[in-house]
């Protein structure tokens, strides 16, 4: 069977959009050969910045015979109905049957697709997947109306076997299909014809053109590789910009440059981002130093001083771009040698945050104040804490920030340590944005992770408060990275927090202030809850006190702080389904107290986990089950609740004797394990009730005639649902 | 023996002056058909300010042209002592509707005529999708570059003044000082030579300019009133409005007469004015998408008012 050879020469297509397009390509077109009948084995497809070509291997020259069933409009409908259904199926009436069904008569329509050669077929998919073809951004030219990522020059599309090669004939917007194409824009010259797809790949090579991005991939890194391991040097590796530039030449000739000494100098981070976001240049280490010393940049050509001119063109570039970068970095050292970064963090009175959530500055201060509260319960020095908050941010008013916004924090580490911050302040700046993705890694320094809990927590409160929560797959603030950070952040650093404290604390410092005498009151919410250390403070605080708490009380923080815990408590079992802890077994334990210590959730959550994966674990949940359903049918038979002491003097059975002792016993160890959250052994203390509870239910009719025996059964089938529910509500568990 | 082509092989090509550079863009793209306007004789922050641009390339009827622009970007002066910014310099500017299939190659010759010798040079056509948010404008195209330096940005416009292009024009638009500085090897921008350094009485761009980038750069930062700027933005506002309001008859000679381009020069005078503000610093972050919005408005209503001349294809 033939092969089909597609190719879109285009002007230059965006780098970052040539892989998904090539697989959309080869998506589209295999589809729409399936749809047409068209047997075909599997494509491959191919992108240079100038070219978009598909291979299909064995295509049949026929298509299959369909045979496809329409099911029409009921006997009887209006005719419009019928019509409309005859006109979208292109059919005549003489050809409609009518069949039967349970629900009446309809006319039906049986088609057979004839078996026919499928060029025609081809050229109408190739055709509609031009004109359909989902690019992220597309354009007109011209007078034309057609749509295409960049201007579209030429369609090569053929038919190849033994006998040759065939011109799939059709034409886009005046653009007709031929067989033939054309390679390097600068090293080629002329259109050629090919005849397969190995004659076009080898005809392209001769014509300074490699066809395949991950050759063209490999080839860049390996000569990068060699040219700095030939001098003792290692190229940073970069994946992304790799398969960017890759995508931005058809002839890639590799070549490394010096970077001036003078440069030499600033900060690592500085060098790459400026050479990588500017000049898509890789850096080059001397391993020895740490330091980046040179470049690899990639050409799109060969030349006859081999590349003398480029590269001394792209040295001059990057002596420029450098000279700005240091331009910045001095400017921003003096800054902080003349003001500190406090002065360098001036600018931020000036820019809004969020309109309602005022300017960052205003922001740095709550985050300030509630990193404070946090710090003594993540093991911070307070000081240190409201210190590194204070400063954290200071960087994006540097200038080199506002040049590469992604240096934000890696910079604001420089300029602390420069500004003689210590003690973790450094740190705290460059860490206090982490983790960001799933697989970031999370800061365990103590005055990082007071100042990361601040951030985060002032922006999920903050957005709550203001009502502008994530909906559905809109979260343009983040909410939800910030949410899986915090809760990283503590399960990582084993931290015992009582969340809904901390989100008043903070709810009701953006809501009504936290200078003066409220700052007070928001520590002591923060660290102790509306408790009676509260009531004590507020009454301290007097008639200033007592507005603030009617203030508070009429703020809605409570709702709003319930509301965020949920949102916590979603965002937990997404993160914990990924470890294995399925989303029902949370809810078990979401009933227990304290739920707002994520920590404590999990770790009830975890121990449970193991518990129903063991023997007793499963067959005492079936146990519970049992009982709680039991239960369930008699009091809704009785309309009664079964909540007395059972009384074991009622007890008649041995079963039923020896169900009271296994509680009796268990239930204060369960109790005591509890309380020194040793939640295995909580469980170990539950599985010795399996046994006992099996056998109650083998051996002893809880519905007795008697019905005070009756009665003592059912309070005693409560209080095995009682003392399991100290542990977890397992009605919630399914299964 | 010299004939005129030989002038234009590697060595001898070589031009000698920011001057030289100019006059070689003006004839290639002359000889390529394009009309060569001379600039507007406005204040604007880029050449696709000039109506030729702006409003040419709306409506069905065909355009060519080619034209150097003065343009001022008041934020970017740095005394004349920065190598490569300033707050005045030159744009050279080609726009032709229906973009032309060949364009591409049009405009590497445009390179070859300047001395750029393709074969030891590498030449990139890397994205860069192009919009202005105060023309109410975008497009789709490149940035190129030469050995890793962008000289020059090519465009395919998709929607002028909030319309869509139909035909597309293709625009492209030279950075002149900073192809010149390279073509002639100049580090410095105030070092290049702007008429030939062999003439007796040879002047740089520095000669020339140098003074007016240290008036400019103070008058933009530190004198300009801001209450009389923020005067004539209002004005040019009001005044855009006015003469747009006014009915298409003229009263006088009975004709239709729609002003599409005096009411334009408003919206170019209150753009350029709020970019004095700017540098000035007195437009706030959120003040500047409001300022950015009303000169859009501006540009949005002319360009409605243009597609109902002749001109725009009415």
């Amino acid at each position: 069977m033939p092969d089909l050879l597609l190719e879109l020469f285009s002007e230059e297509i965006p780098a970052r959009m040539q892989a998904r397009a090539g697989e959309d390509l080869s998506r589209l077109i295999e589809e729409g050969l399936t749809k047409a009948g068209i047997y075909h084995a599997g494509s491959k497809a191919f992108s240079t910045p100038r070219r978009l070509t598909l291979t299909v291997s064995d295509v049949a020259k026929q298509t299959y015979s369909i045979e496809t069933e329409a099911k029409g409009p009921r006997v009887g409908a209006p005719e419009a109905a019928l019509q409309g259904f005859l006109r979208n199926q292109g059919a005549e009436e003489s050809e409609l049957e009518i069949r039967e069904d349970s629900k009446g008569q309809y006319y039906h329509l049986s088609k057979t697709e004839p078996s026919v050669p499928s060029i025609g077929l081809i050229a109408e998919v190739v055709e509609a997947t031009i004109r359909n073809f989902p690019w992220p951004k597309s354009m007109r030219w011209g007078a034309g109306s057609l749509r295409w990522v960049r201007p579209l020059h030429s369609i090569l599309c053929i038919l190849t076997d033994e006998e040759g090669a065939e011109v799939v004939p059709f034409a886009v917007d005046g653009i007709e299909a031929g067989n033939t194409t054309e390679g390097h824009r600068f090293m080629s010259s002329g259109r050629f014809a090919v005849t397969s797809f190995d004659d076009y790949e080898a005809k392209l090579k001769a014509a300074k053109v490699v066809l395949d991005p991950a050759e063209r991939a490999d080839h860049i890194w390996e000569d990068a590789k060699n040219l700095a391991f030939a001098q003792g040097l290692e190229v940073v590796e970069d994946r992304g910009l790799l398969a960017e530039v890759a995508g931005l030449v058809e002839w890639p000739v590799v070549l490394m440059g010096d970077i001036a000494e003078d440069f030499i100098g600033l900060p690592p981070e500085v060098l790459q981002t400026s050479m990588k976001e500017h000049q898509k240049f890789f850096s080059v280490r001397d391993p020895k130093s740490g330091k980046i010393v040179k470049f690899i940049t990639v050409a799109n050509r060969e030349t006859a001083d081999n590349g003398k001119t480029i590269l001394a063109g792209n040295q001059k570039v990057l002596f420029a771009r450098l000279s700005d970068a240091k331009f910045f970095w001095e400017n921003d050292l003096r800054t902080v040698e003349r003001e500190g970064l406090e002065g360098m963090a001036a600018p931020l009175a000036n820019v809004t945050f969020h309109n309602k959530l005022g300017t960052q500055a205003e922001r740095i201060a709550r985050i300030e104040a509630l990193a404070r509260e946090i710090a003594p319960l993540v093991g911070a020095k307070p000081d240190l804490a409201a210190e590194a908050a204070r400063v954290a941010k200071a960087d994006l008013a540097s200038e080199m920030v506002y040049e590469f916004p992604e240096l934000q924090g890696t910079m604001g580490r420089y300029y602390a340590a420069h500004a003689g911050h210590d003690d973790g302040v450094p740190e705290a700046c460059a860490e206090h944005y982490s983790p960001l993705g799933p697989s970031d890694d999370v800061p365990s320094a103590p005055v990082s992770v007071a100042v990361a809990l601040a951030d985060k927590i002032d922006a999920l409160t903050g957005f709550w408060a203001i009502d502008e929560k994530p909906t559905g797959s809109k979260d343009p603030f983040a909410l939800r990275r910030a949410a899986l950070g915090v809760i990283r952040l503590v399960l990582n650093n084993k931290l015992r927090l009582h969340m809904d404290r901390l989100f008043d604390s903070q709810i009701l410092r953006i809501k009504l202030g936290g200078d003066g005498v409220k700052g007070k009151l928001l520590a002591t919410l923060a660290t102790h809850g509306f408790h009676t250390e509260m009531e004590t403070q507020i009454a301290a605080a007097g008639a200033e006190g007592q507005h603030w708490k009617d203030a508070a009380f009429s703020s809605g923080v409570g709702e709003i702080s319930d509301d965020l815990v949920a949102f916590f408590h979603d965002r937990l079992k997404v993160y914990l389904r990924d470890e294995g802890i399925s989303h029902d077994v949370i809810d078990a334990v979401l009933a227990m107290p304290n739920r707002d210590d994520i920590a404590l959730v999990v770790m009830r959550a975890e121990a449970l986990t193991a518990f129903l994966k063991t023997d007793d674990g499963t067959n005492l949940l079936q146990g519970y089950k049992r009982a709680n359903n039991i239960l369930a049918a008699e009091e809704k038979k009785d309309g009664v609740a079964y909540e007395g002491t059972p009384d074991v003097k009622f007890a008649e059975e041995d079963a039923e004797k020896d169900l009271f002792t296994a509680l009796d016993s268990a239930e204060p160890a369960i109790s005591a394990a509890l309380k020194a959250e040793d939640f295995a052994a909580a469980m170990q203390a539950m599985a010795a009730l399996r046994a006992p509870i099996d056998q109650f239910f083998e051996t002893v009719q809880v519905n007795a005639d008697n019905q005070i025996v009756r009665r003592n059964r059912l309070c005693l089938l409560n209080r095995i649902r009682e003392v399991m529910q100290k542990v977890a509500i397992f009605s919630a568990i399914e299964g | 023996m010299a004939t005129l082509n030989d002038g234009f092989t590697m060595g001898n090509n070589a031009p000698r002056s920011f001057q030289e550079i100019l006059l070689r863009l003006q004839t290639y793209w002359s000889g390529k058909g394009c009309a060569i306007l001379q600039p507007y004789d406005m204040e604007v922050g880029a050449g696709t300010f000039h109506p030729a641009t702006t409003l040419r390339s709306l409506g069905t009827q065909p355009w060519a042209a080619a034209y150097v622009q003065p343009s001022r970007r008041p934020t970017d002066g740095r005394y004349g002592e920065n190598p490569n910014r300033l707050q005045h310099y030159y744009q050279y500017q080609v726009i032709i509707k229906p973009s032309p299939p060949d364009l591409q190659e049009l405009y590497l010759g445009s390179l070859r005529a300047i001395g750029i010798d393709m074969e030891l040079h590498d030449i990139r056509f890397v994205e860069d999708d192009w919009e202005s948010p105060t023309l109410g404008a975008w497009g789709l195209g490149w940035e190129v570059w030469c050995d890793g330096m962008e000289v020059s940005q090519f465009t395919y416009f998709q929607q002028v003044g909030g319309h869509d292009c139909h035909p597309v024009s293709g625009e492209l638009t030279y950075g002149l000082e900073r192809l010149a500085m390279y073509v002639l090897g100049v580090d410095h921008v105030m070092d290049m030579p702007f008429n030939d350094p062999q003439t007796p009485i040879p002047l740089t761009y520095g000669d020339i300019f140098r003074q007016t980038e240290q008036e400019y750069s103070r008058w933009n930062f530190d004198v300009a009133d801001t209450d009389t700027l923020l005067k004539h933005f209002e004005d040019a506002e009001a005044e855009c409005q006015r003469i747009l309001d006014a009915p298409a008859e003229d009263p006088k000679t009975g004709k239709r007469i729609i002003m599409a381009h005096p009411a334009y020069d408003q919206a170019i005078k209150a753009s350029h004015v709020f970019n004095l503000l700017d540098a000035r610093g007195v437009i706030s972050v959120t003040e500047r998408q409001a300022y950015i919005g009303r000169v859009r408005a501006l540009t949005k209503m002319c360009a409605d008012a243009f597609i109902q001349t002749p001109a725009g294809g009415a």
